[in-house]
């Protein structure tokens, strides 16, 4: 019975939203022709318990592979196992989220099966029996629509654009042979910084500031802002800040950044560069304050403030607060 | 050290992008070609690399259209020894792209294959780990820091909210990223010396790929937004609508 298969990121213990992300699609083109979602999750002794929550998320099947070496993620060990799971099943789809480790073992995968790989996918439909996805090229500046020719379509879908999958009723878990499989590479260390904080990648909201924040200690206001936005919320922050040494590379927003697709996303002080864009344009709501009415940041933002941020920002945060607090 | 760096030659990151009616694809009118800068890191981590070691040789790599040999010489302008261009127009899928540079990389002598993390144009990040694959060398990609000592290698990544270090030996594939070097200008005695250093041309029929392009379109239009007023007065309207219109608070 042809299905769909999804790579599940275990992250601190629990899967990663951008995993159930992918698990959703698989369900969704599984269910096309009547087909069955399926879930791999690769990690140290214990990944079974965060696995299993998969199974209530709708999978109707969840593979676990559990190895002492796989404490960090060893793309090469997680890339082979996954090959050989899709070549002894019958998938139309391999999913993974867009994440430093889809990235990393989609394209191994890929050439493993002599598959080509969608990255980033923003749209997947099923047309005539062929899976047909669109992605951005050119930093965003155009979309291409690309048909797999029959065989496994193997992806990356970009983060917090395709629905998470819901509760369903549990499937059943089995545990995944990873005998034999040897890495190439070891990963030795993840080095992290402020885990409290949400990578600007994984965040649902972002709040950016740009050099219309004027120095690195008003970044402050910006810190409050996030914290009345709740715990999906990250800063992030524009190219200029960066280079200005007033923000850490792993913030900046853009081309030469990240690109980021949140469903909030506020630019304070940015002047909307197109290379700034390039990394923000296709978040679902843009916010822009700006003290320059004639920003181009407002031709993007859904809704604008023209203001001074040093008035504007903690009167917004309040506002924030109160509202979520109401909500 | 021998070090072979991939290469492609791309639309500079200012192009405005315009795509044919047809959706065939990119209208080439006025687009300005430039080396892909993420591949630059790469050319400066081998060029230092072999001057540092005073020994070594940094071989060029490059899949396109005749043009592309204007790149290649730029790389060797930087300081890179020789160049090759595998001739093939038009764009191609990562998986194509991957076999052809893997075919022309196997067999030949070499201790460090180097790749930009992603080329800016179809902004794929696929060929070096497929590249990988093909060769069966161990690979590290979005490298910010490579340390090299005899044939053992420790890079570091970056990832989602912080870094990643991993541990190899050569030969080996890496991927570079912003932050692992500056790479250097072209000096006019580099420009001088590039014109006489080889760059091989041969022709190359890539694989069929296991995908289709169907067509290419520009984004649609962002919707025109508003401005709901200025400064502290718009705040309440401003969270007001991202709460009742939008649904984001
Ligand atoms: C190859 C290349 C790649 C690039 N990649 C990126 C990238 O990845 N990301 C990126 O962001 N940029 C990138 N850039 C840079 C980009 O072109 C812009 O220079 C940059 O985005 C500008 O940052 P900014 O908006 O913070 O600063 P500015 O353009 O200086 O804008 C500051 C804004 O703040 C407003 N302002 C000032 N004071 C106040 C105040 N008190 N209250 C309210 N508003 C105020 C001003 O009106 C202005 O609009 C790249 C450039 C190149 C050439
Ligand atoms: N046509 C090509 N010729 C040489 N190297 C390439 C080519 N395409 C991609 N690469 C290399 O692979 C890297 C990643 O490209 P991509 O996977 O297409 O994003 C680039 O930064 C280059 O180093």
């Amino acid at each position: 019975m042809p299905g769909a298969l999804a790579y599940a990121e275990i992250r601190d213990g629990a899967v990663s939203r951008a995993s159930r992300e992918a698990a959703g699609l698989a369900r969704r083109i599984a269910v096309g022709v009547g087909g069955e979602a399926h879930v791999v999750a690769l990690g140290p002794p214990g990944t079974e318990t965060a696995a299993a929550q998969l199974a209530g998320f709708g999978a109707d099947r969840v593979y676990v592979g559990e190895s002492e070496a796989l404490a960090l993620c060893q793309p090469d060990i997680a890339a082979a196992a996954i090959a050989r799971l899709v070549e002894a099943g019958d998938y139309d789809a391999v999913i993974f989220a867009a994440t430093s480790q889809g990235r990393d073992i989609a394209p191994r995968v890929g050439a493993r099966l002599g598959r080509s790989v969608a990255s980033e996918v923003i749209e997947c439909r099923r047309e005539d029996g062929a899976i047909v996805v669109r992605r951005p090229m050119y930093a965003g500046k155009a979309i291409a629509t690309l048909r797999f020719t029959p065989g496994p379509a193997v992806m990356t879908i970009r983060a917090n654009v395709f629905a998470p999958a819901g509760e369903g009723a549990a499937g059943a878990v089995s545990s995944l042979d990873l005998e034999g499989l040897e890495g190439r590479v070891r990963t030795a260390a993840l080095e992290q910084g402020d885990r409290d904080r949400l990578d600007v990648s994984e965040a649902t909201t972002i709040v950016s500031g740009g050099r219309g924040m004027q120095g690195p200690e008003h970044w402050l206001l910006l810190e409050a802002l996030v914290e009345a936005l709740g715990d999906e919320a990250a800063l992030g922050a524009s190219r200029a800040v960066v280079d200005a040494g007033w923000r850490p590379h792993g913030e900046q927003v853009g081309q030469t950044g990240k690109t980021v697709s949140p469903n909030l996303y506020f630019a304070v002080g940015i002047s909307g560069a197109i290379q700034h864009l390039a990394g923000m344009r296709t978040a679902k709501v843009i916010v822009a304050i700006n003290r320059d009415a004639d920003a181009p940041i407002f031709g993007v933002a859904d809704y604008g403030l023209v203001g001074d941020v040093f008035e504007v920002l903690p009167a917004l945060t309040e506002a924030v607060r109160e509202a979520r607090r109401g909500a | 050290m021998n070090t072979i760096v991939c290469m492609k030659r791309v639309p500079d990151s200012a192009t405005r992008v315009r795509v044919t009616p047809d959706g065939a694809g990119l209208d080439p009118a006025g687009v300005k070609y430039v080396v892909n800068p993420y591949d630059e890191f790469a050319l400066e981590d081998a060029i230092r690399r072999k001057e540092e070691a005073g020994e070594g040789k940094v071989t060029v790599v490059a899949l396109g259209p005749p043009e592309t040999a204007e790149s290649i010489r730029q790389a060797l302008a930087m300081g890179a020894d020789e160049g090759v261009l595998l001739v093939c127009a038009g764009s191609h899928d990562a998986l194509s792209v991957a076999g052809a540079l893997a075919d022309e990389i196997r067999g030949r002598d070499v201790d460090l294959v180097l790749f930009g993390k992603q080329a800016i144009d179809d902004d794929n990040m696929q060929v070096p780990q497929m590249v990988a694959e093909f060769l069966g060398l161990p690979c590290a990609t979005v490298v910010v820091g490579l340390e090299i000592a005899g044939r053992d290698a420790t890079a570091r990544r970056e990832v989602e909210g912080g870094h990643e270090v991993v541990e190899f030996s050569l030969p080996a594939v890496v991927s570079t990223q912003k932050g692992l070097n500056e790479p250097r200008y072209p000096s006019l005695k580099g420009i001088m010396a590039a014109k006489r250093k080889p760059l091989e041309e041969r022709e190359v029929i890539l694989e069929a790929p296991t995908i289709e392009f169907l067509r290419l379109d520009e984004p649609p239009a962002p919707a025109a937004g508003r401005i709901v007023g200025e400064g502290v007065d718009a705040v309440p309207e401003l969270v007001r609508a991202l709460r009742d219109e939008a649904g984001v608070l």
